[in-house]
């Protein structure tokens, strides 16, 4: 176990578990967190597993963790490890079953005041075209032709089938589509999975949201990123279903092989993993990339869900209905990315599990009228809790690999929390509070209660006294969409 | 029951235990059935077959957890009787079960996570990760 007293306090929001803490590690572990957050997370195992992911071959700088951090397998969610490319490792484990997991938002013009009497109508619609809950069908079934295309072209195969617009894919991480996808490396099980889910939530902290923007703390970026005070916006959270975790199960599965054959020594199983120019390393990046082009188009195909929810209720109600993209980002990815270690630059694979990319201004990739905001870092708060939309920064560049945190993070197991709260209380208490829900099991909704997460303020906190993003826009809750 | 559910802050964790390896796979997968909430229909009956090989017992057990995850995910059947012909080095298993009425959690993944299959005075035990 790693205890508070192993670890240097480099400033009040960032310490450090030195390389000298275990004989295997290779870098250090830079956490961002107070000491109260640390002492929330100090009893379960992520301290431990970030010392663990310190072992990955070919890392360079450091295994960056951050606020949300808390217990998860291999990696701790919230982790972030960079290794050089070509020569260092990439661990399917290290990016998890989900990949590109993630999040998009979407906004309006729609006072919500003037919403107010057809928000109950909105999430009923919602509710109705976006399948949410373990074992539903997505709104489309995909041809095995059809499902080749988009592991190939992402949301771009979405819009070709009429969901969606250009400008959705401006303002999507990679444009909506991994470079570098073989959907030949995605295996005849994955892909039968994949078949009949593109469009669906899925379960677990899955959600559609519905929010109103609450407090603008930055003027121009919030007006860049199109953020209206008082207006609707909305989220989504889901990713690349079924295919995702069987390409991330078979990977995980060939790479124990893979491991002994490199010779590489690893303290846990689950952070396999081989070097990214070897055959097995290649073949991974190909699969993952289309999984992750799986998951853009699945939250393409939602996006044009929940526009079709917001016309039905508002046409002739309000002026202006249409839901403009602000962005789409990943938090289970694997990507090539350059960095500055040490004053140089060097191409890494920056691993980011549970952890969102935080480009700030002028960094490449992020979208013409973004350059000079930075990145949007959306981050999701736990269900009937704020959400924040945060701005990456030039100081998240230097010192955790252009990543922020993703969430709120958990601080209690889903068991414990479906033991203290009772679902049937939880809805009555979100509606009291003027939160519709709209959930298709009450004991998953329970184990999603806001009191088994860490306050998403204090996640947020830390990430801008730290530097490393900066607040754009607070965003309240009025209706949640979850299976 | 020979296997309870662990605290686990983000994913579900079981200890499971047998008095031999056969009996620790049966168990892991009735445990992990039951961690998913899964029902199945009494009627008609299914049966299957599956094979794999491993290097180790580990890996076999969570190729054959994830054989299982898929079947009631994908094909809508849910395995509870197992009938290991082979198992170490290579896993062959008959299985029986039926239709899958109703899934509570979505279980994405089996995981490696600590994965160790270990020998106690009473058998055999181990902790799982399952990633949801």
């Amino acid at each position: 176990m790693v205890a508070i007293h192993d670890l240097v306090q480099i400033t009040a929001q960032e310490w450090e578990i030195p390389k000298t803490f275990r004989a295997d590690m290779r870098v250090p572990v830079r956490l961002f967190a107070s000491r109260a957050l640390l002492e929330q997370i100090v009893d379960d195992r992520s301290l431990e597993q970030a010392v663990n992911a310190a072992t990955l071959p070919g890392l360079v700088g450091h295994v960056v963790v951050m606020p949300d951090m808390h217990q998860g397998y291999g990696f701790p969610i919230g982790g972030v490890a960079a290794t050089q490319f070509p020569h260092g490792v990439i661990s399917p484990g290290g990016i998890g079953y989900d990949i590109n997991c993630g999040v998009r938002l979407l906004v309006s013009s729609i006072e919500a005041d003037a919403a107010a009497p057809w928000l109950d109508q909105l999430a009923a619609r919602l509710d109705q075209y976006c399948p949410s809950g373990v074992g539903k069908d997505g709104l489309v079934r995909a041809t095995q032709p059809e499902l080749e295309r988009l592991l190939h072209e992402g949301a771009r195969w979405a819009l070709k089938q009429g969901y969606g617009e250009e400008l959705d894919l401006v303002r999507t991480e990679e444009g909506g589509c991994m470079d570098g996808a073989d959907a030949r490396k995605v295996s005849r099980r994955a892909k039968e999975r994949g078949l009949g889910q593109v469009g669906s939530v899925g379960a677990g902290n899955h959600f559609i949201e519905v929010d109103r923007v609450e407090t603008i703390f930055d003027p121009e970026t919030a007006a860049a990123f199109g953020l209206r005070h008082g207006c609707l916006v909305a989220q989504i959270h889901c990713g690349s279903r079924g295919l995702g975790h069987q390409v991330c199960t078979d990977y995980v599965q060939e790479f124990q092989a893979a491991t002994r054959r490199y010779d590489i020594h690893l303290p846990d199983r689950e952070l396999v993993c081989a070097p990214m120019d070897s055959p097995e390393g290649q073949a991974y990046l190909g699969a993952m990339r289309a999984a992750a082009n799986y998951a853009f188009a699945n939250r393409q195909v939602l996006t044009h869900a929940i526009r079709r929810a917001f016309e039905e209720t508002f046409a002739g109600k309000v002026k202006d209905w249409h839901l403009r993209q602000v962005y789409d980002l990943c938090h289970n990815m694997g990507k090539i990315e350059t960095h500055t270690v040490e004053g140089k630059a060097v191409k890494v694979c920056v691993h980011r599990k549970g952890a969102t990319r935080a480009f700030g201004p002028g960094a490449p990739g992020l979208p013409d009228e973004y350059r000079t905001a930075g990145q949007p870092v959306l981050v999701p708060g736990s269900m009937g809790t704020a959400s924040w939309v945060l701005a990456g920064t030039e100081a998240s560049m230097l010192r955790s690999f252009g990543s922020s945190c993703h969430g709120a993070g958990r601080t209690m197991s889903r068991a414990r929390a479906k033991h203290e709260v009772r679902g049937d209380a939880l809805r009555r208490d979100l509606e009291t509070r003027g939160i519709k829900v709209r959930a298709g099991s009450l004991s998953g909704l329970a184990e999603e209660a806001p009191c088994a997460y860490k306050d998403v303020d204090a996640v947020v906190e830390i990430v801008v006294l730290a530097g490393i993003a900066r607040k754009v826009a607070r965003l309240q809750p009025l209706a949640v969409v979850k299976g | 029951m020979p296997f309870r559910e662990l605290e686990h802050t983000a994913d579900r964790s079981l200890r499971v235990w047998a008095r031999d390896l056969p009996a620790l796979f049966s168990e892991a997968a009735r445990g992990m059935i039951a961690l998913a909430g899964i029902q199945a229909a009494p009627a008609p009956r299914l049966r299957r077959q599956f094979e794999t090989s491993a290097p180790d017992a580990e890996s076999l057990l969570v190729a054959f957890l994830a054989e299982l995850l898929y079947a009631a995910e994908h094909e809508k059947q849910v395995y509870h009787v197992f009938r290991f012909l082979h198992l170490e080095p290579g896993l062959q298993v008959e299985m029986e079960g039926s239709p899958l009425v109703s899934m509570r959690t979505n279980i994405k993944a089996v995981t490696y996570h600590n994965l160790q299959i270990r020998k106690t005075r009473a058998g055999w035990c181990v902790d799982l990760v399952f990633d949801v």
